[in-house]
């Protein structure tokens, strides 16, 4: 089948405007504003409860948003006609009839959507499921579970796939094949979308990062930018004279911060911050350099810092 | 370009899933064995006591009512069926795959009110016929032919009795979401509610526009006929019934988050 997408929309096909989902007091998306462009992977990253799967579930139109817009291709999900042949989406929640088989759900899903029988026999034989058609999806284990999802998503030979946490639960080369899968989705140029809460794994997948916690924007980068903002790391000084020492280094381009009676300074090299020291006479009684690994800066980031925004998103991002 | 799926896709999906499961095919075959079979076994008791001249049978005993004595159980299966179709979908989540395939909500509804009113009505024809001829056989000399008196009447307007009250239910199971739910609010009614309701006489007025009492006139002649409501009048009110449930599951459906 062809692999142009038509469904762009400017540069992007899935927009996300000041998405908002409140029940009642409590708000689980909170002026989500975001765009995803063709051709790669985009990783939509936050901790569990930070508003992913809700996101999600508006963009396919099966939650109401209490506010703001989720477009594919310029139109919400509910106008798209046979959406099956446009977005394929893999949900965190089970979606399938234990007591139905593998190979009859994907056939009602394909007679939904016009979409060819023998197609159902293709993804079923392109996600490794071939021997398991005719087993009940209520017998199958977590990871055919996924398979069988994706297989879904699959079917329409779609030019938008979702996953929602495609990689939980599943073992070793589960986890290798799905990554390899959305590599190359994104290379036919595909837009994909997946979301996670492993910093880890997008860094390994992901070509975009969406970052997102408490339901709002919190960095919309490429993982390159990320990963090297995180990668800065910090010098570690303890001296008795801290207080002397932070005046002197105030007025550069750095950052310090006082923990636990020590300096954390950020934006300048360890023997930079010993050469200060020794002109004037301060003795230290630890000068080291730590850096923070990926994990780390995800999960500060999440806790509710904004540096590594990348985009003038002041309303939305405090 | 239009913005839905083809109507006949979504009937399609619709018939699929239905064929596809043990748990509908399961109960659509109780509806069927429990009707005949447990009118085979009223009429045959009610021959022997009929020879024995026993003052156990009713005095307004006609053999046109107890034809149906059977399909009287057998709704329990249709209404189960009703349930099971929607509320089978919410527990296991296919709704968010349905939806995904068909995002017009009132399409996808409608593509299943559909098909399961297509298929509980052949399904109950089959029921009833059986059930009926079964029954009369079963009542032996003491039996009526199909064509007899008011039978062709009671015969072709049960299976829209049985379809209606399996409607009714797939509207109860839209607005519940919840099998367990769903049914036992149902048979509940069915079963102690109404009939219940129907002998306590200051009830009795008002629980003879019950949908269910309304809608068995279609296959009671004679005594046990309701005179204040006939067998056309008492269909028509079950399908208000029915209607109004189906619009309350849509509200439900067309509302809520999936």
């Amino acid at each position: 089948m062809s692999r142009v997408p038509v469904l762009r929309h400017g540069r992007y096909v899935i927009e996300i405007r000041e998405l908002t989902k409140r029940y009642g007091p409590a708000v689980a998306v909170d002026g989500l504003t975001f765009d995803v462009a063709p051709g790669r992977v985009t990783g939509f990253l936050g901790p569990n409860g930070a508003g992913k799967s809700t996101t999600m579930r508006m963009l396919l139109g099966l939650d109401h948003p209490s506010g703001g817009r989720a477009l594919l291709g310029g139109r919400p999900y509910r106008e798209l006609r046979e959406p099956l042949r446009i977005v394929g989406a893999l949900l965190e929640a089970r979606s399938t009839h234990g007591g139905r088989t593998a190979y009859h759900h994907l056939l009602w899903l394909a007679a939904t959507n016009r979409i060819p029988r023998r197609r159902v026999d293709e993804v079923l034989g392109l996600v490794g499921l071939e021997s398991a058609a005719g087993k009940r999806a209520g017998t199958f284990s977590l990871g055919m579970s996924q398979r069988l999802g994706i297989a879904a998503a699959l079917l329409g030979d779609p030019e938008i796939v979702l996953l929602d946490e495609p990689v939980n639960g599943l073992d070793p080369e589960g986890v290798r094949w799905i990554r390899t899968l959305m590599k190359d989705l994104a290379a036919e140029g595909r837009t994909v979308l997946v979301s996670s809460h492993l910093m880890s794994e997008m860094a390994i997948t992901a070509d975009h990062l969406i970052v997102i916690g408490q339901g709002r924007l919190l960095a919309d980068t490429t993982v390159d930018e990320f990963v090297a903002a995180s990668r800065r790391g910090h010098v570690r000084v303890s001296t008795p004279e801290a207080d002397r020492l932070a005046a002197l280094l105030d007025g550069r381009a750095v950052t310090v911060r006082r923990v636990d009676g020590a300096l954390e300074i950020t934006g300048m090299e360890a023997g930079a911050v010993g050469a200060v020291a020794g002109a004037n006479g301060i003795a230290l009684d630890e000068l080291s350099t730590r850096s923070s690994s990926l994990e780390d800066a995800f999960l500060e980031l999440t806790a509710g810092s904004t540096e590594y925004s990348s985009r003038p998103q002041a309303e939305e991002v405090r | 370009m239009s913005v839905s799926n083809s109507p006949f896709a979504v009937l399609h999906g619709e018939w699929i899933k239905i064929r596809t499961v043990r748990s509908t095919l399961l109960s659509l075959a109780v509806a069927v064995v429990a009707s005949v079979g447990l009118g085979i076994l009223n009429g045959s008791s009610v021959r022997s006591a009929l020879d024995a001249k026993s003052d156990m049978v009713r005095p307004d005993f006609d053999p046109i009512n107890s034809g149906f004595v059977g399909v009287q159980f057998g709704q329990l299966a249709l209404i189960a069926f009703g349930v099971l179709l929607v509320c089978s979908e919410y527990t296991s989540g296919t709704v968010r795959a349905a939806l995904g395939a068909v995002p017009g909500r009132g399409l996808l509804y409608a593509g299943k009110i559909t098909v399961a009113a297509l298929v509980a009505l052949a399904v109950a024809a089959v029921t009833v016929l059986i059930a009926f001829v079964a029954t009369q056989r079963a009542l032996g000399p003491y039996g009526v032919t199909l064509g007899q008196g008011e039978s062709v009447r009671a015969v072709v307007g049960a299976p829209l009795y049985l379809a209606l009250l399996c409607l009714l239910a797939v509207g109860v199971g839209m607005m519940l979401r919840s099998s367990a739910l769903a049914l036992t609010v149902m048979f509940v009614f069915v079963f102690v509610l109404s009939p219940v309701a129907s002998s306590v006489p200051g009830l009795r007025e008002v629980a003879r526009y019950l949908p269910d009492q309304a809608g068995a006139q279609i296959m009671k002649v004679g005594a046990q006929a309701d005179p204040v409501v006939g067998p056309v009048a008492g269909l028509l009110i079950l399908l208000a019934w029915t209607v109004a449930a189906l619009a309350g599951g849509y509200a439900v459906l067309a509302r809520r988050d999936a």
